[in-house]
């Protein structure tokens, strides 16, 4: 690795992709119609949870199938820590930031007792754990106020400008900002001691046992990174939508469809995440629900025939998006250089 | 009631449910002892069955030979066992083809591959099975709101069988679970001990590379293996709809994780353990349903998995008579 390597903000392919969606409102000023800033935004949200799944899934080769449980546990502690209904109020920045301390230590909390686990229980466990979460949410009603949600929930904040519903480009932009610096601390963590360690774990445990490495010690920092990260996308989900959304909105389809990131992007690889976000979100959430309502506006009756409406194929995609990419390109769209050079 | 009728009434509830689940387990357990693949994808071959089962109920009443209010003792016995029998056969042959089409190329690649390409299955099925339930069909609500949960029909009368005085009810489908799944369990059990394919199932469960080396054809007993686990899916999601007379495409993950929560408690790869962490679970879920809240009874089955992959990974009976397949 060369010191150029090490030290530059962000690699060539981060950075053309993060230059491509910052010029992502310039097709909202130009072609007439269209509207991407606004859904754009959830695509970075889901690019943050990729990226906090990536550290667990890529980087140290454990398949976590509940990371969708780690976003509500920062959606919810983003919600009780702003919500005017509860006695914090700590504001935007202080909720997104603790609600990563708080979504460190829940992944802490699970990784701690189940790290040791062959690999399939592991993934079992953490999809255990996110249906937990997701029930303990609805049923805890005290707290979380069950299926209605937290709300309302604060939007992000400057000294004397406040974001709001009717400017998304603002609110995207800033989301890109902290999109882009996650990106940074991602790839220094890449190339750090602890992003060395984890692939040493991924690729022989053994192995990394006789360099002195402990691979649950290692295993453990993992989770707990890619915990806050989900955390941190649950609180930036939360803000955007001024309310946690009831607990089923973190559901198991939510882990695969942050799974599928990973996966279609190119496991591993941080470019590629980006790249597998824009491309699965994009689907999911702006050309699935865009052509579906084209088609209605067509006088195309979805409700009559269910094979009519554009929405109904989205397990369809996920599942042949995994089923495809496991068969012929187990390593994604986007190579890992590691993952080719092994 | 009294406590103890009400406890008495929740071990029935128990048996019956924990029987329906022991089959999927099977599934779940033969497949993984073979493979050692975790088939994420069983539980929702699982609920195509109930699918199917109802497709045909109303195929045969559309063609005016079946009418559900009008039969008899023994034509709607025998439309059950048919049911069974025909679920059973169409999850079985899916189950083939999914393992030839998906699983098969991929056998040599790590578990972690392979279990992700099942979850992919597992999806595709769930959307299969939403277009199912758009099936122009009465049965399914004349394509409107595929979505949404499908009445199964109530094959069987339900009267109480401990008379009408009882506060304890047993009714007929609770019967009739038993008499399905037991004769399935023993056929399967004599099935893996006493037939030559059977001792090939198990000769590749220890050891695929020596069991191909004595002259097993190791491709035909995986086959057979998705074929047995399959239909004893099939089976169980027609007792499953005849006893909750309900089916939704998304019933699958539930019943799916309680199977194999069964399966892993029992010891994933024992057969006698998928048949007793099935049971096992079937009480545990109704227990909790009465003393605990309903609404805490999925964290309770998933609490007990976790803990038991935790603590215990091999499960009851899964590590010293340790019989794969």
């Amino acid at each position: 690795m060369s010191a150029l390597q090490r030290f530059s903000l962000f690699s060539r392919g981060q950075l053309v992709v993060l230059g491509l969606l910052a010029m992502v409102p310039l097709v909202d000023l130009f072609v007439p119609g269209v509207q991407l800033a606004a859904p754009m935004r959830n695509v970075i949200v889901f690019a943050i949870l990729a990226l906090g799944l990536n550290i667990v899934v890529g980087w140290t080769g454990l398949l976590h199938l509940g990371i969708a449980a780690f976003m509500a546990i920062g959606a919810y502690a983003f919600g009780i820590l702003t919500c005017e209904i509860y006695p914090f109020q700590v504001g935007f920045w202080w909720g997104v930031i603790l609600a990563g301390l708080i979504g460190a230590f829940a992944g802490w909390l699970l990784g701690a007792p189940t790290l040791r686990l062959r690999g399939d229980y592991l993934a079992i466990v953490t999809l255990g754990f996110g249906e937990i979460v997701q029930d303990a949410l609805k049923n805890l009603e005290i707290i979380t106020k069950g299926t209605q949600g937290i709300n309302p929930l604060p939007a992000p904040t400057f000294p004397g400008f406040v974001m709001s519903a009717e400017h998304p480009f603002p609110w995207f932009y800033l989301y890109l900002g902290i999109l882009a610096v996650i990106v940074f601390l991602c790839r220094n963590l890449e190339f750090s001691r602890l992003g060395r360690q984890l692939f040493a774990v991924r690729e022989d445990e053994l192995a990394a046992r006789c360099m002195a490495i402990s691979p649950d010690k290692a295993k453990l920092k993992a989770f707990a990174f890619g915990a806050a990260l989900a955390a941190v996308a649950g609180a930036l989900s939360a803000s955007l939508l001024s309310s946690t959304g009831e607990p089923s909105n973190y559901d198991f389809q939510i882990s695969i469809l942050a799974l599928c990131i990973v996966i279609v992007g190119g496991i591993g690889s941080i470019t590629g995440v980006l790249v597998g976000a824009i491309v699965m979100v994009g689907l999911n959430n702006v050309v699935l629900p865009q052509a579906t309502q084209a088609l209605q506006r067509h006088g195309v009756d979805s409700t009559a025939n269910v094979l009519s409406s554009p929405d109904n194929y989205k397990y369809m995609l996920f599942g042949l998006a995994l089923v495809l990419m496991m068969r012929y390109r187990p390593d994604g769209i986007v190579y890992s250089r590691k993952a080719a050079r092994k | 009631m009294t406590p103890t009728e009400v406890f008495m009434q929740q071990v029935i509830y128990g048996l019956s449910n924990g029987m329906i689940i022991a089959l999927v387990a099977l599934g779940y357990t033969m497949v993984y002892g073979i493979v050692e693949l975790i088939n994420f994808a069983h539980g929702d071959l699982f609920m195509l069955g109930g699918f199917f089962a109802l497709t045909i109920v109303g195929a045969l009443g559309a063609a005016g030979v079946l009418d559900i209010a009008h039969m008899g003792d023994h034509s709607n016995w025998l439309l059950l066992f048919g049911l069974v029998i025909a679920a059973g056969v169409f999850c079985g042959g899916l189950n083939v083809a999914i393992d030839r089409v998906v699983y098969k190329p991929m056998r040599k690649s790590p578990k972690l591959t392979q279990l992700v390409a099942a979850i992919g299955v597992s999806f595709i099925i769930v959307n299969l099975g939403l277009f199912w339930g758009g099936a122009p069909m009465e049965v399914f609500g004349g394509g409107n709101a595929a979505a949404a949960s499908k009445d199964f029909p109530e094959i069987l009368e339900g009267s109480n069988l401990l008379g009408e005085d009882s506060n304890i009810v047993l009714r007929l489908e609770d019967l009739a679970i038993f008499i399905v799944t037991i004769p399935l369990m023993i056929a399967l059990t004599i099935f893996v001990k006493k037939t030559r394919l059977g001792r090939g199932m198990r000769a590749t469960a220890q050891n695929p590379v020596a069991a191909k080396l004595m002259g097993i054809d190791t491709d035909r007993v995986i086959s057979a293996t998705f074929l047995i686990g399959g239909f004893l899916g099939g089976a169980a999601s027609v007792m499953w709809s005849l006893y909750n007379n309900t089916i939704s495409f998304q019933m699958g993950f539930r019943a799916g994780m309680d199977a194999f929560t069964a399966a892993v408690l029992g010891g994933i790869g024992s057969m006698p353990g998928a048949m007793l962490g099935g049971v096992l679970i079937g009480l545990i879920r109704a227990m909790s349903d009465q003393y605990i809240e309903t609404r805490w009874t999925n964290v309770v089955v998933f609490g007990v998995l976790i803990l038991i992959l935790v603590f215990r990974p091999s499960g009851l009976l899964g590590l010293k008579q340790r019989e794969k397949v």
